[in-house]
């Protein structure tokens, strides 16, 4: 029998596709009921990961358990046991609301009141109950995004995989989304979700960053920023890429980038830092409209990490 | 293998069918447009035959030799031109397709028991036509040398091939074409249906929600094909009732025989199209090749337009591998002769190993893997 301590257990996991190595020696455990998640740019290898662990494509080496069972020998055993929502919609759109519930519950197995039950669970959890006979093309891409989430998991797989769930929704469909997935946590249930939204990667309960195939971190959200000793100043100033590039080669200054508006400035020393900075805006004409310390974000974190293992960040 | 989600592919498949106008009028329309259209307007026939006519005899002889073109129902006199110019013109334009020259001496030289030539220029541009009228006329002018040299009397040679033609004594090319073309007609349905239905699913990202489910490939592959097996039953049930009640083509055989046939062969080459679709994995490229592997074939190596024992021995060699080839046997055999198992049973044989290539492509080549 597996133990089922661990939902999922990856050690040295690799693929490659020709020269091209999408994950390279990825190794890492997922406990039962945790928000695991995965964060890193497009191409870093997050989904590449996530179809090797439910069966979707072999692994070149290493090996991994999902649910206890081997993702090189035991694929059937673990699509039975985990749901998978990808990145694209997938659902029929060509096929009501119902009858995509309805192809779902067949597929998995489900029949007769068990399905009935399952099927009523879906569309409540969706928020279809008045558009179970509209077809699902009509519907807006939030929901459409439920019922696919509602389709992966109507046989209750105690996994969960999302990838890039909520990629192209609103704010506010996107907090509803996690609403849900801290619905399931709660009642157990391991979710293994991907994403490139910062602020989204900060609901999960661990995280791992990923960049270039490689697993560059693994931690709570809250953990890895603290582990992050330099200190981070944002500058606005009235030209933002003329800004970065002059504060590029001042002294102290680490690194300069972008951060929207505004300059995320990594320095070496809080307390000279700032009179060197403004001294090079002002040889370079700009002007300095605010500067101050603030608590680094996930992304600082990730730039910064990606900087000390000495390359650049893809995507 | 489960039913349950056998059932459910199937269901799906067919729900997705019924709400998409372009894979139902290729369903239903296409066949029925087809059957109509090879069935009144293709003739392999060739009757009245339009002809020109030189006569520089103006005699008795040479009239009744026009009259036995003009009875014969082959034929129809449209010109009777007065110079010899002008039967290039005639021809060249396709104003006629074959113009009679009666030479002035006609008369006088039978009267003297001498060889009296006349010409017969044909139009070779349409080689099978022509190599037809020019049976017929040689057949015919034949026919009027035995009256002469009897003096009128019937006269009896001394040996005499008396021909009768079996199975289709009318020798119309309908009652060929219709069955022939039901077989056609299932090939490319069968090859274009389902040429589109893996590769949509590809194009659309639904083949990885599919995937990441417990369903198997071959429930996937036979989910696919039965409610297409369905149409194609419906099919050649509509295009058996249309040739007989439309076009008057006979039926001798057993209908359930056909049904039985019909159902290997659709396994066979609805197995191919969902190959096809599984290889390619886009519906563009999917519905050209279906086109060329299926419907081409079909058409031309399956013995339905070109006869196979004329071809040359390296295509001969080749229609084996047609599929169609062997329902067209069926076919004709079944609508014309009437017969039985016990003489198709090589035909059946040979889809029976189709069906089980076709499924087993379809289900080999269609990887669940998703890069």
């Amino acid at each position: 029998m597996p133990v089922m301590s661990e939902a999922v257990h990856v050690s040295d996991l690799t693929r490659k596709f020709g020269d091209f190595v999408a994950v390279d020696r990825v190794t890492f455990d997922v406990s039962q009921g945790e928000i695991f998640g995965f964060l890193g740019p497009n191409g870093a290898g997050k989904t590449t990961t996530i179809k090797m662990l439910t069966g979707l494509l072999r692994p070149t080496s290493g090996s991994a358990r999902v649910a206890g069972f081997d993702v090189n020998r035991e694929i059937p055993q673990i699509k039975t046991r985990i749901g998978y929502m990808s990145q694209l919609f997938s659902l029929y759109a060509d096929l009501t609301v119902d009858e995509n519930i309805q192809l779902f519950g067949g597929l998995y197995g489900l029949t007769g009141p068990r399905f009935a039950e399952r099927r009523d669970w879906v569309v409540r959890m969706a928020g279809l109950s008045d558009e179970r006979r509209r077809l699902t093309a009509e519907l807006s891409l939030g929901f459409k995004q439920r019922l696919a989430l509602g389709c992966a998991v109507i046989h209750e797989p105690p996994i969960l995989f999302l990838d890039e769930p909520t990629s192209g929704v609103d704010p506010i469909a996107r907090r509803a989304f996690w609403d849900l997935i801290y619905d399931f946590a709660a009642a157990g249930t391991t979710v293994f979700v991907s994403t490139h939204y910062m602020e989204e990667a900060e609901y999960c309960h661990r995280l791992a960053l990923m960049n270039r195939g490689k697993l560059i971190a693994m931690d709570r959200p809250i953990a890895l920023k603290q582990a992050l000793d330099e200190p981070i100043l944002r500058l606005e100033t009235d030209n933002t890429p003329e800004a970065v590039e002059a504060l590029q080669q001042t002294p102290g200054v680490i690194d300069a980038a972008m951060f929207g508006r505004a300059v995320h400035i990594t320095v070496t020393d809080e307390s000279t830092a700032p009179d060197a900075v403004r001294a090079t805006l002002a040889a370079a004409g700009r002007t300095c409209e605010s500067l101050e310390r603030i608590t680094p974000s996930l992304e600082d974190v990730f730039v910064s990490l990606v900087r000390r293992e000495g390359g650049a960040v893809i995507g | 293998m489960s039913l349950s989600r056998l059932w459910a592919m199937s269901r799906k498949e067919a729900i997705q069918l019924r709400r998409d106008p372009r894979s139902l009028a290729l369903a239903f329309l296409l066949p029925m447009a087809l059957l109509l259209f090879f069935g009144y307007a293709i003739s392999f026939d060739v009757k009245d035959i339009k002809m020109a006519v030189l006569d520089q005899s103006q005699t008795q002889h040479s009239r009744s030799l026009i009259e036995a073109f003009e009875r014969s129902g082959y034929f129809r006199v449209v010109r009777h031109i007065q110079r010899y110019d002008d039967t290039d013109r005639l021809l060249g334009r396709g104003d006629v397709r074959l113009a009679l020259v009666i030479p002035p001496r006609f008369s006088q030289d039978l009267m003297a028991a001498r060889p009296a030539p006349v010409q017969l220029l044909l139009d070779g541009g349409d080689a099978n036509t022509a190599t037809i009228a020019k049976n017929y006329a040689d057949a015919i002018v034949a026919r009027y040398s035995v009256t002469v040299l009897g003096g009128g009397a019937a006269l009896t040679l001394p040996v005499e091939a008396e021909s009768r033609v079996w199975y289709n004594e009318t020798l119309e090319s309908r009652n060929m074409i219709v069955p022939g073309l039901i077989a056609v007609i299932m090939a490319i349905i069968a090859a274009m249906l389902t040429a589109l239905t893996i590769a949509r699913e590809w194009e659309r990202g639904t083949m990885e929600q599919l995937a990441a489910t417990p369903v198997h490939r071959l429930e996937v592959v036979l989910g696919k094909l039965l409610p297409y097996v369905g149409i194609g039953l419906v099919d050649v049930t509509l295009a058996a009732l249309a040739g007989v009640l439309i076009l008057g083509v006979p039926f001798h055989g057993n209908a359930l025989l056909l049904f039985g046939m019909t159902l290997l062969f659709l396994i066979g080459a609805l197995g191919l199209g969902i190959f096809i679709s599984a290889a390619v994995k886009t519906q563009v490229l999917a519905t050209q090749v279906a086109m060329i592997v299926s419907f081409l074939p079909a058409l031309l190596l399956s013995g339905f337009m070109f006869s196979i024992e004329t071809m040359p021995i390296v295509l001969r060699i080749f229609t084996y591998l047609i599929q169609a080839r062997y329902f067209i046997t069926v076919t004709r055999g079944i609508f014309l002769k009437g017969v039985g198992v016990q003489t198709l049973w090589i035909e059946g044989l040979a889809m029976i190993v189709f069906a089980i290539v076709g499924l087993t492509l379809a289900t080999r080549v269609f990887k669940k893997e998703i890069a």
